[in-house]
């Protein structure tokens, strides 16, 4: 009968930390900024349809680095988790806090109890009537949560990323404002100086879509024409 | 082994919230809530419960428009005068519910959960006629419901957008879904603005003129049918209007329905006759 050999626990997670970490860091990368307008997605992706950016509730937004299909799957429990929490209870009773715990909670289990962990990356962000009430979370392989001030990068180079997004972030910055920034910030690894719209995926969650857009669903996903429409506007 | 689990996955995979909510949570349905039947037998009283009454629907140049009564009643009751039976069921469609309100309410909020999940799963907007067949399907569901009394029959109007035209589909207890044509009603007073409906009704309308034609379509239909509220100027109360258009599904603002409301109500007085 063949022995197994013993891993310690510390090794065992260590090395399953080392794989996830590597499984996203192939990825590019996503910033989310919260900013005086609202909430503005932006990931590096140049496919049109397979989105790294999805709307989860009316006010709650989902951006995820790594691989499609983890993702993926964690995006569509998430809208059918506050979809039947809404439909039961009341649509304002469905929070990104309580989201957010149920990810941690099932990235955790997955990390613990799985074959592999998820290679992904979350962060669940939800628009609030004033800019202090706006809740950003990261959500990492593991199940930990982190709660967020300002903005979050994720991804394949984020360090880079996150410096050149914090030296710009401003509390007053429009959504025109918040984009540029996100983009100043994507292509800081990078040896070219500007990405195209069609590189990149953008949404906002917007603060003021009852009065402005007459519905209580924030998120709007931005296509290539508002993109460069919005980056042409004057600072 | 792998096969198993790659079928495993694809049958689990649904961008419909209601097979979702049958599968994991089936006492959330509407008409699963009782799925032991009502009461029967000598001593179970007929159950009272309050009733929707009137809606109209009619297509007008660009669009279609639909139009619902503030009444529910309980027997000789006025249950409510306040209800509203006309709903925005995505940003392109509407439907308005006739039958048991409590039933049709939660029929309602369903059916905008369910268009609105499959947007989020999918990433685009269900087919008119595919939102029509679901909302088929949900009222086929409440049929155990219906057996016992307790029907709900919608009416669903929408915008098509690749066809560019506003589209009417009612429906039976069973789920049968029907297109309609021009115009259509529902409800215990749709006899009587079925009848109005045929005389004031003209192809391409205006929008304008479409709101005058269903509110004067309800008004004769509470002129006859008891169940049926007319509009209200002591409580301010005039029907619910819903517009939906290219541009989306618009509610009619109050002050435009009074002005229409307080027009007809004027020259019907005018004119000093009976009917």
């Amino acid at each position: 009968m063949t022995q197994q050999f013993y891993v310690s626990p510390e090794q065992l997670m260590k090395d399953r930390a080392d794989f996830a970490r590597k499984g996203i860091a192939r990825g590019r990368s996503v910033v989310v900024i919260s900013c005086r307008d609202g909430i503005a997605l932006v990931a590096e992706n140049p496919s049109p349809s397979l989105h790294k950016i999805g709307e989860i509730y009316d006010k709650i937004a989902f951006a995820a680095v790594g691989k499609y299909n983890e993702f993926e799957s964690l995006r569509q429990a998430g809208v059918r988790y506050a979809d039947v929490r809404g439909y039961s209870y009341d649509r304002e009773d469905v929070t990104a806090r309580g989201l957010a715990s149920v990810y941690a909670q099932s990235l955790g289990a997955v990390f613990t109890a799985e074959q592999k962990p998820f290679e992904v990356e979350l962060a669940v962000t939800e628009v609030g009537d004033s800019q202090d009430l706006d809740h950003l979370y990261r959500l990492t392989f593991d199940g930990s949560i982190a709660d967020e001030q300002g903005f979050i990068v994720m991804g394949g180079q984020a360090d880079k990323v996150s410096e050149a997004v914090a030296a710009g972030w401003r509390s007053e910055l429009d959504f025109a404002g918040a984009i540029r920034l996100a983009l100043a910030g994507l292509v800081a690894d990078k040896e070219t100086d500007a990405l195209p719209a069609s590189a990149v995926e953008v949404a906002v969650l917007d603060r003021g879509s009852e009065s402005s857009r007459g519905t209580r669903r924030a998120f709007r996903r931005l296509d290539d024409a508002d993109v460069v429409a919005l980056l042409a506007e004057e600072n | 082994m792998q096969e198993t689990s790659a079928n495993q996955v694809t049958a689990n995979a649904t961008s419909s919230f209601t097979e979702h909510l049958q599968r994991s949570r089936p006492e959330l349905l509407p008409y699963n809530a009782l799925q032991h039947g009502l009461p029967t037998g000598p001593a179970a009283a007929p159950l009272q419960t309050p009733h929707a009454t009137t809606i109209v629907a009619l297509t007008y140049a660009g669009g279609v428009l639909m139009a619902g009564d503030r009444r529910a009643t309980m027997g000789n009751v006025i249950a409510s005068r306040h209800i509203e039976k006309v709903f925005p069921a995505d940003q392109y469609s509407v439907l308005g519910i006739a039958g048991t309100a409590g039933i049709a309410l939660d029929i309602t909020r369903l059916f905008q959960v369910e268009l609105e999940h499959y947007e989020k799963i999918e990433g685009t907007q269900l087919s008119l006629d595919g939102k029509a067949n679901r909302l088929g399907a949900m009222i086929r569901g409440n049929l155990p419901m219906a057996m016992q009394g307790l029907a709900v029959v919608p009416l669903f109007a929408g915008f098509d957008r690749p066809a560019g035209v506003g589209r009417l589909f009612s429906y039976d207890v069973t789920g049968g879904r029907y297109e309609e044509q021009e115009h259509h009603t529902v409800g215990s007073g749709s006899m009587f603005a079925r009848g109005a409906l045929k005389k004031l009704w003209r192809p391409n309308l205006s929008e304008a003129d479409a709101v005058q034609v269903a509110v004067e379509a309800l008004y004769d239909a509470a002129d006859d049918d008891s169940a049926t509220g007319g509009p209200d100027p002591v409580r301010q109360l005039w029907p619910v209007v819903y517009t939906v258009s290219r541009s989306g599904a618009v509610r009619v603002p109050e002050r435009e329905l009074a002005a229409v409301a307080g027009a007809i109500i004027e020259s019907r007085a005018v004119a000093q006759r009976e009917a």
